[in-house]
């Protein structure tokens, strides 16, 4: 059974005297984070949107990886995941990523195959 | 103190039921059962927006563009209301925590209270959103659809913003009336009129040497890249030909913003993520008069009150990838 709560966040750089003061903290952290999230997107620097990591632009990567760290604390410390034993926490989390990693690969992958199609294969559809 | 509750009466030998490999109850086990499988479902919504995203990403409409109305204030204020909306749908996660936090210490009256700022975030948000869809039903500046089903949007050459068709379709007298009921032999009547006919918005881009078009093309390259296309003056008056049909607001069938599908997937997964909230709120409500009829003091354990905040924590989560990939990315 569950003990005591870990007050621990950011790899146990950062402590908490109690439960209520970590909800606290997660969100300060959460807000810092949506806080730059919106800012970059509306300013939308150039450096930014320019510039292509993988074949996608580097505001977007940033954007996604805020978006998980987000999720992360959502669900480790508002939903305690962090409390629960961790074959609970992994048969939660790996489920999804794994299922949800190959969907994603297989239909962007196609759609980019239909972009292509519809770019070069002799079909009009600015009419 | 225990930090999960144990609902767990009497100790039972391991093959007897008795041995919980997970640590968590039943019920928590159920919901999150639950929240797995509707993780997937939203997934497979999101995967499919990216599908289609992918399939038209030269075309696709700047969710910046779409999305710039805060109630009570004219102007164009791009993100500023879903970020709003963002940040209270996590602070009613936060009311949602304390509640369970409070409810491990069996204090009921602060249970009460912080169920009662969660109820009340989470009817912020989905009136918020009902407002976000009246908007984005509405419209604001209206635009013509070509044979082919694609945008054309108009422009004010000198100053580059966007201009309604109001401000410059001319209003030619027309026998084409708006069909009402009382009109029909039988009881009909026609769902909507654009309050402009092509006829008109064609020669009122021709009355006014300042209006262009803009396409949904993003440019690929170039000092403009990641905007949309501008049309000289006389390639506007070429492409205006193109168009068939003057479309004012985003339904099922006709989008001005751009692409239908963007207005299909809005609808679809903003409307799925509401109607979650909504149910959260009524679950949350069910749970918060219970918690004032003291239900769960005399079971001796808030676990409802915990099963329905991990329901409301994955609501929130959701918003989150919702957030990221209609309006930022």
């Amino acid at each position: 059974m569950a003990h005591e709560h870990k007050l621990a966040i950011f790899r146990g750089t950062l402590n908490f005297k109690n439960n209520v003061q970590k909800i606290w903290g997660v969100l300060i952290f959460l807000t810092v984070v949506t806080a730059i999230e919106v800012t970059l997107g509306i300013t939308k620097p150039r450096i930014l949107t320019h510039s292509y990591i993988l074949g996608m632009k580097a505001l977007n990567w940033i954007f996604i990886i805020l978006t998980l760290v987000k999720a992360y604390y959502i669900a480790w410390d508002f939903m305690h995941l962090r409390d629960e034993k961790s074959s609970l926490r992994r048969a939660v989390v790996w489920t999804p990523i794994f299922l949800v990693a190959y969907l994603i690969f297989i239909l962007l992958f196609e759609a980019d195959y239909i972009y292509n199609v519809y770019k070069d294969g002799f079909i009009t559809w600015d009419f | 103190m225990d930090t999960t509750v144990t609902t767990e009466m009497a100790e039972e030998n391991v093959w007897g039921g008795g041995n919980r490999p997970l640590g968590a109850s039943y019920g928590k086990l159920m919901m999150w059962f639950f929240l797995v499988s509707d993780a997937l479902t939203f997934s497979g919504f999101l995967a499919a927006y990216g599908f289609s995203r992918f399939k038209f990403i030269e075309t696709w409409p700047i969710a910046d563009e779409v999305f710039t109305h805060v109630p009570f204030f004219h102007g164009n204020y791009p993100m500023i209301y879903v970020a709003f909306m963002t940040f209270i749908l996590i602070m009613s996660s936060v009311t949602m925590v304390l509640a369970v936090d409070a409810g491990h210490k069996m204090k009921q009256n602060a249970v009460i209270w912080y169920m009662f700022l969660t109820i009340i975030g989470g009817a912020i948000f989905v009136g918020s959103q009902a407002w976000e869809w009246a908007t984005f039903i509405k419209g604001d500046h209206g635009a013509v659809e070509t044979k082919g089903g694609r945008i054309l949007q108009f422009l004010d050459v000198e100053t580059g913003e966007r201009v309604a068709l109001a401000d410059f379709a001319k209003t030619i007298p027309d026998v084409r009336v708006e069909h009402d009921e009382p009109e029909g032999l039988w009881f009909e009547s026609e769902s909507f009129l654009p309050s402009f006919s092509m006829n008109e918005v064609e020669e009122g881009l021709m009355a006014n040497p300042n209006i262009v078009i803009r396409t949904e093309a993003i440019l690929q390259e170039g000092e403009m890249e990641g905007h949309k296309t501008v049309l000289t003056r006389e390639q506007s008056l070429e492409k205006i030909k193109e168009g068939v049909e003057v479309v004012e607001g985003a339904n099922l069938v006709h989008n001005e913003y751009g692409s239908r599908l963007f207005a299909d997937f809005f609808f679809f997964i903003t409307g799925f993520h509401g109607f979650h909230v909504f149910s959260g709120v009524m679950i949350n409500i069910i749970i918060f008069f219970n918690v004032v009829l003291g239900t769960y003091e005399r079971r001796g354990h808030y676990e409802m009150v915990e099963k329905v905040g991990l329901y409301w924590h994955f609501v929130d989560l959701v918003w989150v990838f919702v957030f990221t990939f209609f309006y930022l990315v």
